[in-house]
């Protein structure tokens, strides 16, 4: 008999090792044929990548289990893993680099007059390493967990997982030394040149099928609220990511290319991007984390399948059209500015919706919030959210942002949305994940995860209270004018009079690393296997699924 | 739903599935959410209404306000103007000795320049006109090229070694980096240059530095080092130094020649704003 699990099994195998070789040699042709070193130095990348994965394959392939078909029984964890580690690890390099360029800020000897370490390299390195490499690989990892659960299917695809997760750090480690080396398109929070963004559109394409083919052979009847956030993650990320980086490379070797766009379209386009970036990466794909997170941790129901909905479509629909906020006051014709502003303005309870299904989820369950700070985590997390998309229709408003735009204060919302919503419900989530995924009794230490709660939250106080100050001072001296119709002050005053500001930014930043830190040592611990040294402090959910004590039901 | 699957906590109905032990209430939509949702679409539409907001086929919605950013701007701009219309004509008509004259003028003059030294000479000079090294200090009684409130309004118009023709040029050889003297004689000279200021400690060089500065700089500097505000040569006899004053930078300076530029403010900023930053720079120290 012709077993075509194990037909399939090759054919898999055959596939993937196939691929590997393509990259390999593609990697080769680049690193041998280009003469920009950087383009060769991320061909030679690509190759060892292409390599190490073709072995990877092929020993599993002919190893001692190699014949064995998969058992389609068991969830797909490995690359979940994988992505778990990879937000931490980037999320600390992304967090300290942030806050060295916080001192940049305050003390401009700090960029030593190098090249690689001044503060024009080092900003994108940082809003690129916390958003899309601590971020995204949250997201990732998360999404890849919580479709597998909540549709009781393992993950479609037997290598396309471990791609999605190996190639997104491919792309990250190119965008990330192209920064360092000098390569950048320019265009915020999309620098990486056309060959990076080429390289993530087809790790991006494969995620959305392995998503798309998980829920399709899901055994639940209907698909869970999570999951439809997860999904409109990826496919508008899609869409933006495609759209917003269209550019000519100069030569199909050489690192450098022209967006085809130009003028406030190329504006228009950034910040339709960049905006939305904003709100469906940093938005839709971190509540699909809360609408698993929070209900699963407090082992509560969500408060209203209805809000979830009304929600989640009105927010999907508004979303897209608010990017003009960010070019209030250029050449953007005025009807543009105005559809930006309203449309961020009707935003306002659709995001109001997640943050009360959040919170209300915990209703017969605040004591949690006192005895789990992992709970804590995740629902002071949803209260920044609620603030910053109160912030965020506020700002988007021309009389307020005439007054905020340029300004700090801008610096601030993003970090009380960044610091306070996208970080802490990833740490909440990574706290959960860890020992479900490792099959631990509980965290190494559920007391760490205090102090990291504790801390975090006094270093992001500091920061945004630092960045609204400031913000509003810089507004208010800009605009300032004396009695003859001058400028009140110089623009040099106004950067003098923000050091005290910056320095308290960059004391908040400091605490916020340290606070990763500390999470850094827990998860090790944990994965290690170390015993809880607070187990009966933890709750039983804390442990994996297999080994949670029964519930006294 | 044939079953009822019902909270006991909250006693509210759930919707009967459950993904992963996660459950849904079936709860309505809060009425205050809802409510403040209608009332953002409202005011949405009433913005629509009275502002520029849909495009059309033809161009787009104007709005019943008539609004427009661009006219907007030009009629702050032009109300601005207005406003200081009449200081700005009198400024303009006043021949620069005479603004002094009138304190009126005067008070405009010395805002509107402090303003635009603010924002256009503070990055080299200082926002308090201190100077940098390189950057002359505005509020000492030492002009490399002339302290009157004439030559300051020279010097902004038209800049230094800006390559404009108008332009205060000049150029100090480049004793070292031509290979014009050597090493020994740079030093020596530079040695006699520091004596002119009592910092001199060797006096067998100064001797033979007095030599090669009688013959190569006292015909910019003057026989005794005093300067020549014509060639924008400094003053050696004093104490202040735009590129330092230490044995080592003096050397430096003999060497390399510096030949520092300023930019020029002629087309950049009207008249009007180079006078008044002529009349605040006059004031701020020295002014001759």
């Amino acid at each position: 008999m012709v077993d075509t699990a194990v037909e399939r099994r090759a054919f898999a195998d055959a596939a993937a090792a196939l691929g590997c070789g393509l990259g390999v040699a593609l990697g080769l042709v680049l690193a041998l044929k280009s003469t920009d070193p950087v383009m060769a130095f991320h061909g030679s990348l690509l190759a060892l990548a292409g390599l190490a994965g073709g072995l990877f394959i092929l020993k599993s392939s002919f190893g001692p289990d190699g014949g064995k078909p998969a058992d389609d029984e068991d969830y797909l964890d490995g690359p979940i893993k994988v992505a778990t580690i990879a937000a931490v690890v980037w999320g600390i390099a992304g967090f300290a680099i942030g806050d060295f360029i916080a001192w940049q800020m305050a003390f401009p000897a700090l960029n030593f007059d190098l090249p690689w370490t001044s503060f024009g390299r080092m900003r994108p390195l940082h809003t690129s390493a916390v958003v899309f490499a601590f971020g995204g690989n949250a997201l990732i990892a998360t999404s890849l967990y919580v479709v597998q659960r909540t549709c009781h299917a393992r993950l479609a695809g037997r290598w396309s997982p471990y791609f999605v997760v190996w190639g997104y750090q491919l792309f990250i480690v190119i965008a990330g030394t192209g920064y360092l080396l000098g390569v950048t398109q320019s265009k915020e929070y999309a620098e990486p040149e056309w060959y990076a963004d080429l390289w993530l559109t087809v790790v991006w394409v494969v995620y959305l099928l392995v998503f798309l083919g998980t829920i399709a052979r899901r055994r639940e009847p209907h698909i869970y609220v999570a999951n439809w956030f997860y999904l409109a993650f990826i496919v508008t990320i899609a869409m933006l990511h495609i759209v917003n980086n269209l550019a000519l490379p100069v030569s199909l070797t050489g690192t450098q290319s022209y967006v085809v766009f130009a003028g406030v379209q190329d504006a228009m386009t950034q910040w339709w991007y960049g905006h939305n970036a904003v709100g469906f990466f940093l938005t839709a794909g971190f509540l699909g984390i809360m609408y698993y997170f929070i209900p699963k941790r407090v082992e509560r129901p969500v408060y209203s399948y209805r809000l979830s909905i009304v929600h989640f479509w009105t927010l999907i629909f508004l979303y897209i059209w608010a990017g003009p906020h960010h070019l209030h006051y250029t050449a953007l014709p005025d009807w543009a500015q105005t559809l930006g502003m309203t449309f961020s303005v009707m935003l306002w309870m659709p995001s109001w919706g997640g943050m009360i299904n959040g919170l209300m989820t915990l209703s017969g369950a605040w004591d949690k919030l006192r005895t789990d700070p992992v709970v804590r985590l995740l629902v002071v997390s949803v209260a920044f959210y609620g603030m910053s998309t109160f912030e965020g229709p506020l700002m988007s408003i021309k009389a307020v942002n005439s007054l905020s735009h340029y300004t700090d204060w801008t610096i601030g919302h993003v970090h009380s949305g960044a610091l306070g919503w996208v970080a802490m419900v990833s740490f909440g989530a990574i706290y959960c994940l860890v020992p479900w995924l490792w099959k631990r009794r509980g965290l190494y230490s559920l007391r760490l995860v205090e102090w990291h709660f504790w801390i975090s939250t006094v270093g992001i106080l500091l920061y945004i209270t630092a960045m609204w100050v400031s913000g509003i001072l810089q507004g208010l001296m800009w605009r300032a004018y004396d009695s003859l119709g001058f400028l009140q002050y110089s623009f040099v005053e106004s950067v003098e009079a923000m050091k005290p500001f910056y320095m308290i930014r960059a004391l908040g930043g400091l605490l916020f690393v340290i606070g990763g830190l500390i999470m850094a040592y827990n998860v090790w611990r944990t994965v290690r296997g170390d015993e809880p040294v607070d187990a009966m402090e933890q709750p039983r959910i804390a442990a994996a699924p297999e080994l949670r004590p029964v519930a006294a039901e | 739903m044939s079953r009822k699957d019902i909270d006991e906590v909250t006693g509210v109905e759930t919707t009967g599935h459950e993904w992963d032990g996660i459950k849904e209430l079936n709860k309505p939509l809060p009425r205050w959410w809802l409510w403040t949702f209608y009332a953002s679409i409202l005011w949405s539409i009433g913005y629509w209404v009275l502002y520029p907001a849909w495009p059309t086929l033809a161009g787009y919605t104007k709005g019943t306000l008539g609004y427009s950013q661009r006219a907007t701007v030009a009629e702050e701009v032009a109300a601005a103007r207005a406003a200081q219309g009449r200081f700005r004509e009198a400024l303009g008509a006043t021949p620069l000795e005479q603004v002094k004259d009138n304190p009126e003028l005067l008070r405009f003059a010395m805002a509107g320049g402090a303003a635009a030294f603010g924002t256009n000479c503070a990055p080299c000079h200082g926002r308090g006109a201190q100077g940098f090294p390189g950057y002359p200090n505005l509020n000492d009684d030492d002009w490399l090229w002339g302290g009157g409130i004439a030559d300051i309004h020279q010097t902004v118009r038209f800049g230094i070694r800006s390559g404009h023709g108008e332009s205060r040029d000049s150029q100090m050889p480049r004793y070292g980096l031509d290979k014009l003297l050597d090493e020994k004689q740079v030093a020596d000279a530079a040695e006699f240059v520091l004596s002119l200021s009592n910092q001199g400690t060797d006096e067998a060089a100064q001797a033979r530095g007095k030599e090669t500065f009688a013959e190569q700089c006292a015909a910019c500097h003057g026989e005794a080092g005093t300067g020549n505000a014509e060639l924008g040569a400094p003053d050696l006899t004093d104490a202040i130094w735009l590129y330092g004053g230490t044995r080592a930078a003096v050397i430096d300076s003999i060497r390399t020649g510096r030949g520092g530029q300023m930019p020029l403010w002629e087309g950049r900023l009207d008249p009007v704003t180079i006078k008044s930053l002529a009349v605040y720079v006059h004031s701020l120290g020295g002014g001759q």
